[in-house]
């Protein structure tokens, strides 16, 4: 313990101390805007890289939309961006339509909302609301980035390949994935995705670490982890998940590699293909399943958590009211975070695996609904008579806890082995999962921007554009993924690139094409949020020091921070982060920083006896 | 056409936001720029908007589910099916009824608590009770839930009932496959080395005898009210078999044979009164990815009363019969005797 403490301190200092020298000499241009080792310039560069691929990640959805709402259309007007994935027919390439499918679900799950939501928050975040002048290791930082940049470069690159890229399910199972005679995407294009996702988990733990030692070791004077904001308890235990299981992920990959290069059977057996009986023995594809999901699983709450960690911030501030259940938040995060790691074969029920291990595992699935719905409980009981101010994040928080909700009911029916049988692999769980994890976490990553924009930007983005973006978004997301339920009841089954062949899906027609209309308009509008946020950066108001009046310690730092946050000393932390519309208080919000001999007028009892602490402190 | 469309659509939305964000700042600014307020004078609109969302979204979605339901799967056809469809919509209720209530309060609250100036929030940082009961409800509703789910997945894992009729389901890209044991309702040993252009199934006529007799038909007949054992294997990768109507799913996995039993309970024929549709069948789809012609793996299953299955079933010829050159063609040293034994009728 003793020894904690030393290195504790003596790293703290070391990084004071490191960063004094700092100023004194002039950065350049590379070192400040490229290889950056400053936390809120590398959150920026995850920032943008994520917008780009959710721009790619969309138009890949909305190519297959097309497909799927007008089947009957000719798309040869496609032509010039796609060339040959374009049949002489004028149709989408079948194979093509695989690799869509399997890129927008790479892209989003793990480019945008994984790097770009945590890289971006976890970040910026961070240090500025822990009071630290930067991330335990600036320089692994960096890495972390650059690591996801190239990253980025190879799945980029693989797009645009002969045989194109990867095409076997975001969740690439062998021996599909395995076999490059299997499908064309199962060649060089699956190579490349496997070394990009190599790359993508590199980048994840070394952010991870990060992310973990900062929140450990740099907490300001003050701040305890009972004073931590939630989205600061959500990031870190957003990093303990993706440390725990992207590991094996990358396990999973390796022993992939192995069978697709080098010949071994762990994945593989018995399998006859092209004309060829393989040699291949003794492997089991159900073993790359437990493999996969055993970071699967995790990895939807890694996407989650920030967004509900965000959430939960910007709740409690424009409710103007503590965020309800602060230690039972705590709670059900902590729950969420173990249990995750227990459920992973609820996707399996009907892989072929040991039906008592379905049981098992349906047991400990609808366990975990249980903290999720706290979660939302606590949510509604802080909106609960609160003063409520609609920012464009609030509205998209109230968004997500909507989408939350609806997605998570469903959660409820999958995870009913029994009831699982059925609905697996249908358009039901697309629609469950595109609204508990995608949609939700997407809206929780913009309602973080719209939040953060000020601190990150020094500007304030323009409110009207942001409502009018919350609307058509939050109705068109609803109108894209509700109606996927119906479809999933019907039984269409995912991943189909036409459903006609079949009597009992040949429904439904008007609402696939009523969904790619929606989905489009979607997309569309979301061009009004790219135009606000890049027209704000350069031309937005300036923003005021602290714009939503809200008590975290960010916004004790200038309009503009420089590397190293706060310019003299980092303020202590005297209270927790929700005092907001206190009982007495002269204001509706007292900041971290303030010290309880400053506020006499709303003390509670046990508050006036931490006063005699604080002289302490000072000191 | 279609693609100009789309172009023209997106470049007028993009000229209107433009213009409607021009227009807006001009407002702002001959309005002059008072103290910066979040949310402005929006808070009602925005409460309202809410409200009218909380409405329409419900009255949609109770309009349309109604309209939905007539393209839903019709009644379950196997026993099991019945009860995971009740257990199905009994969970959709309950649920319901929590997305309803909780999406009431999420929408009603921002109307009623808005933002005004001259209000303060309620100071209510927690309360010990309702944390408990709302842990504790939702613990003990899962449970329920849960257990119903138990008792029926047990039963659907069980082992299949002795006298079942087994039939082999075997996937590959891009079709299914399905044999049947012939006289001695026994499905012969394979092997995945024995398997070519011919002998697609890989039967190991060699190793095993109760291959001679057995019969590979191209649609799958199943007996109503008889138990059927589907022993389902891949050849090149995963598939996955899916029976909509009767709602079996199992993959198929190459090198791990599977399998799935269950109960037909009403025939094709019966089915096609019930729906008035003289055209419907039973059909046999993929649900898990298995390359280019996945969406395409369509076998028509056939439920008959167990007398006509039993004549269609007699009258099926053995595969070793109608391959009567590749039986020769493999020299084993008995063949000749053994196929004909099997194939007498
Ligand atoms: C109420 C708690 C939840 C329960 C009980 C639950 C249950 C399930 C189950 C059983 C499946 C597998 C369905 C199948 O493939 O047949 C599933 C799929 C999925 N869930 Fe959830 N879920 C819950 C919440 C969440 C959350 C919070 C997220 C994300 C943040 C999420 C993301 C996903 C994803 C991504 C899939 C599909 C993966 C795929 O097959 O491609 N779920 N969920
Ligand atoms: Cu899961
Ligand atoms: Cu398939």
């Amino acid at each position: 313990m003793a020894t904690v403490n030393i290195d504790l301190h003596h790293s703290v200092e070391e990084h004071v101390h490191h960063h004094d020298e700092h100023e004194h000499h002039h950065e350049s241009f590379i070192r400040k805007y490229i290889f950056s080792e400053d936390h809120k310039v590398i959150a920026k560069q995850f920032l943008f890289t994520g917008i780009f691929w959710a721009i790619i990640g969309g138009l890949l959805s909305i190519i297959f939309r097309l497909q799927l709402g007008f089947p009957e259309a000719n798309l040869e007007f496609l032509r010039p961006i796609l060339g040959d994935w374009i049949t002489a027919q004028g149709k989408l390439d079948q194979n093509f339509y695989l690799a869509l499918v399997t890129m927008h679900g790479t892209i989003m799950v793990f480019f945008v909302l994984t790097a770009g939501l945590s890289g971006t928050f976890s970040n910026f975040l961070i240090p500025l609301q822990i009071g630290a002048r930067d991330m335990a290791s600036g320089f692994l930082n960096m890495l972390s980035y650059w690591f996801f940049f190239l990253s980025s470069v190879v799945m980029f690159i693989s797009l645009f390949i002969e045989t194109g890229p990867a095409s076997g399910g975001w969740v690439v199972y062998p021996p599909l994935s395995a076999l490059p005679q299997a499908m064309p995407g199962s060649g060089l294009g699956m190579t490349l995705w496997l070394i990009s996702m190599s790359l993508f988990i590199v980048s994840s733990l070394l952010g991870g670490i990060n992310y973990i030692t900062t929140v450990i070791n740099l907490r300001t004077e003050g701040m305890s982890f009972s004073k931590l904001p939630l989205t600061i308890w959500a990031f870190f235990l957003t990093a303990v998940l993706g440390l725990l299981s992207f590991p094996v992920l990358f396990a999973a990959a390796l022993l992939l590699i192995f069978d697709r290069s080098f010949g071994t059977s762990f994945y593989l057996s018995e399998i006859y293909i092209n004309g060829e009986a393989l040699h291949n023995v003794g492997g089991s594809p159900v073993l790359y399943q437990h493999l996969f999901w055993f970071l699967g699983h995790p990895e939807v709450y890694i996407v989650m958590l920030p967004g509900l960690g965000i959430t939960s911030e910007i709740i409690a501030t424009n409710s103007r009211k503590p965020i309800f259940g602060y230690r039972a938040m705590i709670g059900s995060l902590l729950g969420i975070t173990f249990l995750a790691f227990i459920v992973w074969a609820h996707h399996m029920f009907v892989s072929g695996m040991n039906p008592f291990l379905g049981t098992i595992f349906m047991f400990l699935t609808l366990i975990i609904a249980v903290p999720s719905a706290v979660k939302v409980f606590n949510y509604l009981a802080t909106l609960w008579r609160g003063n409520i101010v609609f920012t464009p994040a609030m509205l998209f928080s109230i968004g997500l806890v909507s989408l939350f909700i609806t997605g998570g009911v469903t959660g409820i029916a999958l995870g009913n082995s029994a009831v699982d049988i059925q609905l697996h692999d249908t358009y039901y769980v697309v629609a469950h999962f595109h609204l508990v994890m995608g949609a939700a976490s997407f809206f929780g990553m913009v309602a973080g921007i719209y939040h953060w924009f000020p601190k990150m930007f020094g500007r304030m983005m323009n409110e009207k554009l942001g409502y009018v973006h919350f609307w058509i978004t939050f109705i068109g997301v609803y109108m894209v993924f509700f109606p996927m339920h119906y479809l999933g009841i019907a039984g269409f089954p995912r991943r189909y690139y036409s459903w006609t062949n079949f009597n009992a899906f040949d429904s439904f027609a008007d609402l696939n094409a009523f969904i790619s209309t929606a989905a489009i308009i979607t997309m569309a509008a979301q061009l009004i949020f790219l135009f606000n946020f890049f027209y704000s950066i350069f031309r937005g108001r300036l923003a005021p020091a602290n714009p939503w009046r809200s008590n975290t310690l960010e916004w004790t730092t200038p309009r503009f921070p420089g590397h190293g946050n706060w310019p003299g000393k980092i303020p202590t932390v005297y209270r927790w982060p929700y005092d907001y519309s206190k009982p007495g208080a002269k204001e509706d919000y007292i900041p971290q920083h303030i010290p309880y001999s400053e506020t006499p007028e709303s003390n509670l009892p046990h508050e006036n006896e931490l006063i005699a602490l604080e002289k302490e402190f000072a000191k | 056409m279609t693609g100009l469309l789309v172009l023209t659509g997106s470049i007028l939305l993009v000229a209107a936001f433009a213009l409607i964000y021009r227009i807006l700042t001009l407002i702002e600014i001959a309005k002059g720029r008072q103290d910066y307020q979040p949310g402005g004078n929006s808070h009602a609109i925005n409460g309202v908007l809410f409200i009218l969302f909380f409405i329409v979204g419900f009255g949609l979605f109770f309009w349309y589910s109604g309209k939905a339901a007539e393209n839903f799967l019709p009644e379950a056809a196997s026993e099991h099916g019945k009860l995971t469809d009740r257990l199905f919509w009994i969970t959709t209720g309950i649920t319901f009824v929590v997305f309803f209530l909780t999406h009431a309060l999420l929408f009603l609250s921002p109307y009623f608590f808005r933002y005004r100036k001259d209000r303060k929030a309620l100071w209510w940082p927690d309360n010990t009770k309702l944390e408990v009961a709302w842990t504790v409800v939702p613990a003990i509703v899962l449970t329920i839930l849960i257990l119903g789910g138990w008792w029926i997945w047990r039963d659907v894992t069980a082992p299949a009932p002795d006298n079942s009729l087994e039939v082999e389901i075997v996937g590959k890209q891009f079709n299914w496959m399905v044999r049947y044991g012939g006289k001695d309702g026994k499905i012969g040993k394979h092997n995945f080395r024995k398997i070519d252009a011919t002998n697609q199934l890989g039967m190991d006529f060699a190793a095993d005898k109760s291959n001679f007799d057995d019969f590979v038909p191209r649609e799958i007949h199943l007996p109503k009210g008889r138990s059927v054992l589907l022993k389902i294997r891949a050849r090149d990768v995963l598939h996955s078999v899916f029976l909509p109507h009767f709602r079996v799913k199992m993959d198929a996995v190459p090198g791990m044979p599977t399998s799935f039993w269950f109960t037909p309970t009403k025939t094709t024929e019966e089915m096609r009164r019930e729906l008035n549709d003289p055209n419907f069948n039973y059909e046999l789809a993929c649900t898990e990815i298995c390359g280019q012609g996945h969406f395409a793996m369509r076998m028509v299953v056939v439920v008959s009363e167990p007398e006509e299955f039993e004549k269609w079933y007699a009258s099926q010829e053995p595969w070793a019969k109608q391959n009567a050159d590749y039986i020769a063609s493999l020299n084993l040293e008995n063949s000749k005797e053994l196929a004909a034994l099997f194939n007498q009728k």
